[in-house]
């Protein structure tokens, strides 16, 4: 080929843009997804900066009084609130109490380490409040959001990789692989989702962010792999796959190569779509108990909290984490149905 | 009609039931772990634990408990609880009523609150009100039920005292018009607005059909267009939905049953899980399994009624 040609051609390139770059812009002429799109974004920087460590490292002091009130609120007066900042101090540093058979050892301990930590100055209010120990709820829903995120995605990255390999075998193949997997499929959506996920739970019978990656990753491809197997029904049988077979393409590379390209916008959306699905999912499964572990703060694990906090009148715990979960989960539903109509413009 | 339950979805149903007893036998056998250490807990004597090894048939080949397993699920008889010693078939009994009580209301009114807000909004579509209804629908739904549960729980049975906080009675008219309506209100504002949402695309999908403007075009009154063509015709994928639902509301509202202290399954199942107790888990996975494929069916035969152009091959 000449240059004359080859620099022609790329002209041409430059002339018709490609699907990602029509689809980002039609995506950027969408202001409701523009702004959905920058929630999201934003929630992304804070589960990176709060994974390095970068902010709320230290969500676990106790910087506050117990329950301190946010500071807008200002801190409680002595004798109308039912915990007065003054009453608890008393006994955090704690009366000597004649009959505790304890109080030898616990004297000790406290002039052992104790010291420090008590004579650090426990804030009357903090930004969004405190919990029951008076760790601040700001930081605390930081690291929850950090913690539900990273549940969310990382399950629905499993589930989609897991969706798209089945997908494409029983697609592309078809035959008895696709009897196969079609039977795992109905397999798996006989029996209800939450039910399969708690009945998983009950066996593995242990909690930890890595256990509930794994139920609901491997619970959850079931959606995405029909549709993932629709669309290679479809494109197995277009004249390009057939060209591919004609250069002598194998298998795996036309499934993963050629079509894969084709299809990857049906499973971006359903990523995005199953992230939120798994956040909730997340929060339930954790606040049942059965979800991250005690030493790891998520939403549900909050919201667990904020339950019996809401009985004794406080709120703050309970509001920072709804509208953290709503914010996220508003703005990528918002972001998801963006991203389809970007991706899919004759859908409407 | 028979010979198409009989040949086509018989047919299916088998190997797909097979895989479910196959799944659920090789979660609670090699995933679960020995349930003799579960089951014995402190008494870790070696001697009481072949003991119960032995009562549970653990301690056989694996295509005997298999076979164990498929006996159970055709007798209905799964043994006792290990938390309660109650017998797993009783529990059933007793726990079906009070689910029943909660949820076949709470779909009722669910689905024609939704059916009928679906429908003004498909009606006005792109109006003001339908974009307020859409905007409050999304943000509705991004908020967990545990919240709504919480909330509601706290302001109006606690500070107001409008419901009982929680608790169950004797009567069934007692339960269903004392206990059960905190929960239904709860239950129905959480998936009204999941519903609206996807019954509107229904409507809309009719609404912008052919026929519609036909049946305009001769004069038709516009209630008579909507109540009688375009809901016939929508309803079909309502019906799918609302019997994609019914399984899950089956064991489904955990969350409900578990707030509001209703003894019905959904609690039995939360109560299994904490306890390790396999064989309600084991039982309820299956019939519910069992139950979902039924509903499949009757849907299938349900669609051939409300249109008849489908075919059943």
């Amino acid at each position: 080929m000449t240059q004359a040609a080859a620099l022609a051609i790329g002209a041409q390139r430059a002339e018709s843009p490609g699907l990602w770059t029509l689809a980002w812009r039609r995506f950027c002429r969408d202001r409701v997804g523009l702004v959905s799109f920058l929630i999201v974004v934003f929630f992304f920087g804070l589960m990176a900066s709060s994974g390095l460590h970068l902010i709320a490292a230290d969500w676990s002091k106790e910087v506050g009084v117990n329950y301190a009130p946010p500071t807008f609120m200002g801190p409680e007066v002595a004798d109308g609130g039912p915990s007065a900042p003054g009453s608890h101090g008393g006994e955090r540093t704690g009366e000597a109490n004649p009959f505790d058979p304890l109080a030898g050892v616990l004297a000790e301990i406290r002039a052992a380490s104790g010291a420090a930590s008590v004579a650090e100055a426990q804030a009357p209010t903090l930004v969004l409040g405190g919990d029951r120990w008076g760790r601040d709820v700001l930081q605390k829903t930081i690291k929850g959001t950090e913690t539900s995120m990273f549940v969310g995605l990382v399950a629905a990255l499993l589930a989609a990789f897991l969706a798209t390999v089945f997908g494409a075998l029983a697609g592309y193949y078809g035959g008895w692989i696709d009897d196969f997997f079609n039977w795992f499929y109905s397999v798996f959506t006989s029996i209800p989702y939450l039910l399969l996920i708690l009945a998983i739970a009950a066996v593995l019978n242990q909690k930890g962010t890595l256990t509930v990656i794994l139920i609901l990753g491997l619970t959850g491809w079931t959606g995405i792999f029909r549709l993932v197997r629709a669309e290679y029904l479809k494109h197995k049988v277009r004249e390009y796959i057939q060209a591919a077979d004609a250069i002598g393409a194998s298998h795996a590379r036309r499934m993963f190569v050629h079509i894969l390209p084709n299809v990857s916008h049906v499973i971006l959306v359903q990523l995005s779509l199953h992230v939120v699905l798994f956040i909730k999912s997340e929060v339930v499964l954790s606040f049942l108990g059965f979800g991250v572990g005690v030493d790891t703060v998520s939403w549900g694990s909050m919201l667990n909290e904020a339950q019996s906090e809401l009985i004794l009148g406080y709120w703050w715990q309970l509001a920072a984490a709804t509208l953290a979960m709503a914010l996220l989960v508003t703005g990528f539903s918002l972001f998801t149905d963006a991203l389809r109509d970007a991706l899919d413009p004759k859908l409407k | 009609m028979l010979a198409y339950v009989t040949r086509r979805r018989l047919w299916q149903t088998i190997p797909t039931l097979l895989g479910v007893v196959l799944l659920v036998f090789f979660l609670f056998t090699w995933v679960g772990g020995d349930p003799a250490y579960l089951l014995a807990g402190k008494i870790s004597n070696p001697e009481q634990i072949e003991n119960i090894r032995r009562q549970l048939g653990v301690d056989r080949p694996y295509y005997v408990q298999l076979w164990i397993f498929i006996q159970q699920i055709a007798t209905g008889d799964f043994g006792e609880s290990w938390a309660t010693n109650e017998k797993v078939s009783a529990i059933f009994a007793t726990r079906l009523g009070p689910s029943l009580t909660v949820l076949v209301p709470l779909l009722a009114v669910d689905t024609l609150l939704a059916i009928a807000a679906a429908m003004l909004v498909a009606y006005v579509r792109g109006s003001l009100t339908d974009r307020m209804v859409m905007i409050g629908c999304t943000v509705g739904q991004s908020i967990s039920i545990l919240v709504y549960i919480i909330v509601f729980q706290y302001v109006l049975a606690y500070q107001l005292g409008w419901f009982p906080v929680q608790g169950w009675g004797k009567g069934f008219a007692e339960n269903l018009l004392k206990y059960s309506v905190l929960p239904i209100i709860v239950g129905v504002i959480v998936s009204l607005a999941p519903d609206t949402r996807l019954y509107r695309t229904f409507f809309l999908d009719e609404i912008n059909q052919d026929y519609v403007r036909t049946a305009r075009a001769k004069g038709m009154s516009e209630a008579r267009v909507m109540w009688v063509h375009v809901l016939r015709n929508a309803s079909i994928p309502i019906i799918t939905n609302v019997m994609i639902q019914l399984p899950g509301l089956l064991a489904g509202a955990f969350l409900i049953e578990r707030f509001f202290s209703i003894p019905g399954i959904g609690r039995e199942v939360i109560l299994a899980v904490e306890r390790s107790d396999f064989p309600v888990i084991k039982a309820v996975t299956i019939y519910v399994a069992i139950a979902t494929m039924i509903i499949n069916l009757i849907a299938d035969l349900l669609y051939r009624v409300v249109d008849p152009r489908v075919q059943l091959k």
